[in-house]
């Protein structure tokens, strides 16, 4: 293992910066989906890389990981079919457009 | 990183797998067709799965390419098809965007100095070379004492997340 952990951590953190310029400067809200995509694999590459160096032995890290890519399916899945039916009522993806609640 | 002795393969790797990762979603935040972004998306997910290998979690990097670059990239790919979002020709970022731009630089600054500088040059290594496998990691999930009952939880939200995606998108009649 020739790399140490902040490498790894600033990865991480850069790749969470990014998906957050995405998620709060996007228009379209398949590409505000993408960003948070973004921002599950920084929290996932964080995870597993603490549990490679802190606890190797202890099954956490890897497991928790592996309900977070458990959750952001089922997170995609819900949220692109929410955008498709409100693409359906309003012709538009813009969250700009959605604005139904808005009283 | 050790340059001293040379460039070690893992140092080479983890600067690919960077260059993958980071580029990559550079290019989904600012690609104006949202098809590129999506490829760009499983770009960026592949060096992902990249480094999982070289942290040593074989499970969770195919995983990774199974799922996520398999199944939620051409469900993205779908999407943006379904909606027509790649003939958009609008703007792609909002009027905020030198807003969002602050606030994401001001995130990193801050995880930087608040987590990041502190281990500065620090090189922890690994507490031991010897890891768990994935024979471990299949008992952790189902062994009483431990992880069953988030696992099956979390196969009660597929289960709920992919019946609410089709009652949504279905079409009413």
């Amino acid at each position: 293992m020739g790399v140490p952990l902040w490498m790894y951590l600033t990865v991480a953190a850069a790749l969470f910066s990014i998906g957050m310029y995405g998620v709060l400067a996007r228009r379209n809200a398949v590409a505000v989906l993408m960003g948070i995509e973004l921002m599950l694999n920084a929290v996932n590459l964080n995870l597993v890389a603490f549990w490679r160096y802190l606890t190797p032995f202890n099954m956490s890290g890897q497991a928790f990981a592996a309900f977070v890519l458990v959750v952001a399916a089922a997170e995609v899945a819900v949220g692109l079919a929410i955008i498709i039916a409100v693409y359906r009522n309003r012709q538009s993806v813009e969250v700009e457009d959605v604005d139904m609640l808005k009283g | 990183m050790n340059f001293g002795e040379g460039l070690t393969p893992q140092a080479i790797a983890f600067g690919l797998f960077t260059i993958l990762t980071i580029g990559g979603a550079l290019g989904v935040v600012t690609s104006r067709n949202l098809v590129r972004a999506a490829i760009w998306l499983m770009l960026s997910l592949f060096g992902i799965a990249g480094f999982f290998v070289l942290l040593s979690a074989p499970f969770l990097a195919s995983v990774q390419v199974l799922v996520y670059i398999g199944a939620i990239g051409i469900l993205f790919s779908f999407a943006v098809m379904l909606t027509r979002g790649m003939t958009n020709l609008k703007e792609r970022f909002n009027t905020q965007w030198w807003l969002a731009a602050f606030a994401a630089i001001t995130a990193f600054a801050l995880l930087m100095v608040g987590v990041i500088v502190p281990v500065f040059g620090t090189t922890v290594i690994p507490v031991a070379d010897q890891v768990t496998t994935t024979v471990d990691l299949g008992v952790a999930l189902v062994s009483g004492n431990q992880y069953v009952l988030p696992f099956e939880v979390a196969s009660l939200l597929l289960t709920a997340a992919m019946i609410g995606a089709i009652v949504i998108a279905r079409e009413d009649d």
